[in-house]
């Protein structure tokens, strides 16, 4: 009932504007490589979607294009880059400084004064389950510590649209997964807008409300596949027949942009 | 005998708790042996110096002799320990203005790229340069003054912390870059909270290896110019034409250790400031 209530409105008020739009997004490099072709892609608040494609064929060069690191060579990006969370492959934690120090640096560099920045720093400890962990330095953490401090520190900017660029391809399974019901928690609680890059299908279709195929470089948008399942989820999802069906859909959608 | 006597002390040593047994462990295997490498050295020394001929005896007098002579004697120690006092100075007050200088140059050429295609290829050109064939041209283009000995110790201690700064500089994380440009900050910003800490390895090790450097320098430097107050250099030069052999190895173990305390006080404030996050501080090299 509550998440209806939520819902409409927001879908409402997003239905005109989405928090981040491709509209014909090509990129072609100086040397004639052209990566990015013809993306349209939009991704409205409440929307997870997930981008899966082959190596190489410029899933983590879209999510640059997004945030602006980028400039397209064709097309438009529409984002607000103001209330933009971006989580990288790595933690990119600054070693010299704490945890605490870490998780605040965004809000830091925006200026958001010292009490306000504790405020969020607190906040966004406690909501990744780091609050003992405020005065460690990142050396001292597992990997998947760090990657939720990271996620931690993305979250004190309060992001409205929020990139992914396979932040938990380097850990191991279990810690993924757990990582993972941590996200889509956040995620229903939160209410952005995600565009999330990564290797597995299993982890995409888990995750998101859309799983986009990618093809080879240069990069098209090949396919895209609606997951039916309603948030929130539990790891019972995974062991639906519904879930083991679309992965294998997208699998083969996968394999068969790869021979292309 | 001596060993029966070290036996009941062992004893009480089992009773204390292990902690603080094992810490005297680590202890004693970190001092015991510098320490008797020491006494290997003295003894070597003092086999050499024994059987020089009589006529040669001179060349090496010793270890006795040099630290009752070259130390202890009034008048001794009542010029070494002034001259000591003078060299220190020298060389940190060189190696003062080599940090500023070379800190400087390597964050502007870090600022502007263009600056460092341009002056890069020079200071290492400079670095080249041996630091004799330059002494003459300060002495007349500076006097023979302090300042002029100071600037042979900045010639020669500053091109390992402007070449290592920059280096550091030029190493920042890709991804922390990323990061850092999304949020669109100044480029002072993005120097101060994340080029120059993650620099500051580097920036140590320099410091380590232009501190041994400045030293050498100021006592080149002094020995070079031989005018104004008498330094370390101009005490060695002096004892080795008089003939004071117990003072020359006095002045040249005082200029050892300047060296040494040097590069310790440095390594030990590069360990105090990197201790929680670098790997080199994390495991302290020997």
């Amino acid at each position: 009932m509550k998440t209806v209530v939520e819902g409409k409105p927001s879908l409402h008020e997003t239905a005109n504007s989405p928090s981040l739009s491709f509209e014909g997004v090509g990129l072609t490099y100086k040397d004639g490589t052209e990566t990015l072709k013809d993306i349209n892609l939009k991704v409205e608040r409440d929307e997870f979607v997930s981008i899966v494609g082959p190596s190489g064929c410029g899933k983590s060069t879209l999510l640059k294009v997004a945030s602006g690191l980028i400039d397209a060579s064709q097309g438009n990006v529409v984002a607000d880059r103001d209330r933009l969370g971006y989580v990288f492959q790595d933690a990119t934690l600054l070693p010299w400084r704490t945890v605490a120090s870490n998780v605040g640096l965004l809000a830091e560099l925006h200026r958001i004064p010292k009490i306000e920045r504790e405020r969020r720093v607190k906040e966004a400890l406690e909501l990744v389950n780091l609050t003992g962990f405020a005065d460690r330095h990142p050396r001292t953490l597992s990997g998947g510590m760090r990657m939720r401090a990271s996620l931690a520190r993305s979250l004190t900017m309060e992001p409205e649209v929020f990139l992914f660029d396979e932040p938990f391809g380097a850990l191991d399974e279990i810690t993924r997964e757990r990582l993972n019901d941590e996200l889509l928690q956040l995620f229903t609680t939160r209410h952005f807008a995600a565009l999330f890059v990564t290797h597995s299908i299993y982890e995409a279709v888990y995750l998101s409300t859309r799983v986009v195929v990618m093809s080879p470089r240069p990069g098209r948008i090949v396919a895209e596949f609606k997951v039916p399942f309603s948030y929130p989820r539990g790891p019972e999802v995974r062991f639906s027949a519904g879930f083991a069906q679309l992965a294998s859909d997208i699998s083969s959608e996968l394999r068969r942009t790869e021979l292309e | 005998m001596i060993r029966l006597e070290g036996l009941p002390s062992a004893g009480e040593g089992l009773s204390k708790t292990k902690a603080s047994s094992k810490s005297r462990k680590k202890f004693l295997d970190t001092v015991v042996p510098p320490i008797g490498f020491f006494i290997l050295i003295i003894v070597v020394w003092e086999l050499i110096s024994a059987s020089l001929s009589g006529s040669r005896k001179f060349l090496l007098p010793t270890p006795q002799s040099v630290f009752i002579h070259g130390f202890l004697a009034r008048d001794a120690y009542s010029e070494i320990l002034p001259s000591f006092v003078r060299t220190s100075l020298l060389a940190l007050g060189g190696f003062a203005v080599a940090i500023v200088l070379g800190m400087l140059a390597s964050a502007v050429m870090y600022r502007f790229r263009w600056l460092e295609r341009a002056a890069f290829p020079y200071l290492v050109a400079l670095q080249a340069v041996p630091i004799l064939a330059i002494a003459p041209l300060m002495a007349v283009v500076f006097g023979y003054s302090f300042v002029a000995k100071g600037i042979v110790v900045v010639v020669i201690a500053f091109f390992p912390i402007a070449a290592n700064f920059l280096l550091g500089l030029r190493s920042v994380d890709s991804g922390l870059d990323d990061l850092f440009r999304l949020h669109r900050v100044s480029w002072w910003t993005r120097f101060w909270k994340l080029a120059f800490p993650t620099a500051l390895p580097q920036l140590l090790t320099g410091f380590r290896i232009s501190a041994g450097l400045a030293v050498v320098g100021a006592i080149v430097g002094e020995e070079f110019f031989q005018a104004g107050v008498p330094g370390l250099g101009m005490r060695l030069l002096q004892y080795l034409q008089s003939v004071e052999y117990n003072r020359l190895y006095g002045a040249l173990i005082m200029s050892s250790l300047l060296g040494i305390a040097f590069y310790s006080i440095f390594t030990w404030i590069g360990y105090r400031v990197l201790r929680n996050w670098h790997e080199s501080a994390i495991q302290p090299e020997s």
